[in-house]
């Protein structure tokens, strides 16, 4: 089996390599790459994404043809996808950070900044939260209700359909930190970065 | 409900831990990788490594340090000293950091703060400022403490928000070393004043401090000696402010 991690210049993804790595040893081949022809022969792919949502985009429209890939994979030949943080939030219609950009339009919702009650509440949402599990994700598998994970973000995906969300979390008010839409799975919080939890779900990720 | 985070940091001197965790098994009581790893085990919410290294023909080895760790750890990594330009920056992340902390740069070129928050992304950019008490005032200190900037601490870290920081690792300088608990007021101060979270650090010498950095309005509290001592473990302080009543990832 190959997993493969989209390198499209998002910013920093050593963490996710080393934590897919780790998760894989020998038993499965961990790529990282934005060649289309060897995402595409791909059995999963993980798109991370760092920075703002704007920044992701265009890195992503920078490569001639990725957007067109990643469509094909996830939309029309539906094989697992997993978005780590503004990688998930990429899966909306649309984004507000730095400028109204379009996003790739996978789950109808937009990606809008947390509100933070006038500063009561600081932002970026740093740290570690517990996640409230609505549904029953294969990516949660024998992960306990309320495990905590490692959050840092100041945006968050409000999708319009509530059904898609697999966990929220608690901050200056709920936040969706997971969804799951048939083939398509995305975290907010950063698995690569939430020890052996974390770990785990990107281990039932790779074996889905 | 989002937890306080406990940061135990290590200082680093040619890739090697200069004040180790007093582990009596431990062979090699030097190596960081070795230590963040015991951390991370015993519960730290993040790891930060200082690279003192003064020489330049020996900064490179903070990279495969930061490396090697970032393969074995799996809770976020910061990095700091010595930081100069984006470039610098860059390195550091693409070897495995997941933030890096700024001091001097960000205080003669503010402009490095700006570019790398856009470049990487707010969430990896921590400035690290570290203040000295003048009368009523705090003053801004670069280079490890050696110069006075001159700089008002409190306008300093608004300024750095603006600028794009994600976090701000304050230091009182005064209490740095002494064991003697943070430096309360700079912390309300200059927590109340920003949106970003604070890490308290300098001080902290028994749990009570913790505790207090936090109630001041850390977000975060990072702490050096009563962790390499082995005076506390990260397990020890998480007992003590939950007992406190103050949330923590345990």
């Amino acid at each position: 089996m190959k997993v493969t991690i989209v390198d499209y210049n998002s910013g920093n993804i050593s963490s996710v390599i080393n934590s897919f790595k780790e998760v894989a040893k020998d038993k499965v081949n961990i790529e990282v790459t934005s060649d289309l022809n060897r995402i595409e022969s791909s059995d999963k792919v993980v798109l991370p994404g760092q920075g703002s949502f704007k920044s992701c985009v265009d890195a992503l429209n920078n490569i001639s043809g990725l957007v067109e890939t990643l469509n094909e994979f996830a939309i029309n030949n539906k094989k697992p996808l997993l978005g780590i943080c503004v990688g998930l939030q990429m899966f909306a219609d649309v984004g507000y950070e730095e400028t109204e950009t379009k996003g790739l339009g996978w789950i109808p919702g937009k990606v809008s900044k947390i509100d933070n009650q006038n500063g009561k509440y600081k932002l970026p949402h740093i740290g570690w939260n517990q996640i409230n599990i609505l549904k029953d994700s294969k990516i949660f598998k024998d992960i306990e209700n309320n495990s905590h994970m490692y959050f840092v973000h100041s945006y968050e995906f409000v999708p319009e359909d509530k059904n898609v969300i697999s966990a929220m979390t608690d901050y200056s008010s709920k936040i969706v930190c997971s969804v799951e839409k048939e083939n398509i799975f995305g975290t907010q919080f950063h698995p690569e970065k939430s020890d052996k939890t974390g770990l785990k779900i990107i281990d039932n990720f790779i074996n889905l | 409900m989002l937890k306080n985070r406990i940061i135990p940091c290590l200082d680093v001197n040619n890739g090697r831990v200069v004040k180790g965790i007093n582990f009596v098994d431990l062979q090699d009581a030097g190596d960081p990788v070795e230590q963040a790893r015991i951390y991370s085990d015993g519960g730290a919410d993040e790891i930060c490594f200082l690279d003192i290294t003064a020489s330049n023909e020996n900064r490179d080895t903070i990279y495969d340090v930061v490396e090697s760790t970032s393969k074995q750890c799996f809770v976020p990594l910061t990095v700091g000293g010595g930081v100069r330009s984006v470039e610098d920056i860059n390195k550091l992340l693409n070897c495995g950091a997941d933030k890096v902390s700024i001091n001097t740069a960000a205080v003669k070129n503010p402009e490095v703060v700006v570019e790398s928050s856009k470049k990487f992304g707010s969430q990896c950019i921590v400035v690290a400022i570290d203040a000295k008490k003048n009368s009523d005032k705090w003053e801004i200190f670069t280079h490890g403490g050696r110069n006075n900037s001159g700089l008002d601490a409190l306008e300093f870290a608004k300024k750095m928000e603006d600028c794009g920081a994600g976090e701000l690792l304050l230091t009182s300088m005064d209490k740095d070393g002494t064991q003697s608990g943070y430096d309360i007021q700079l912390i309300n101060k200059i927590s109340s004043s920003v949106n970003i979270p604070v890490i308290a650090s300098g001080g902290v010498g028994t749990l009570d401090h913790l505790a207090d950095g936090i109630n001041s309005g850390a977000s975060a509290v990072l702490a050096a000696s009563i962790f390499h001592y082995g005076k506390y473990s990260i397990s020890d302080c998480k007992k003590y402010l939950e007992m406190k009543n103050i949330p923590v990832r345990i």
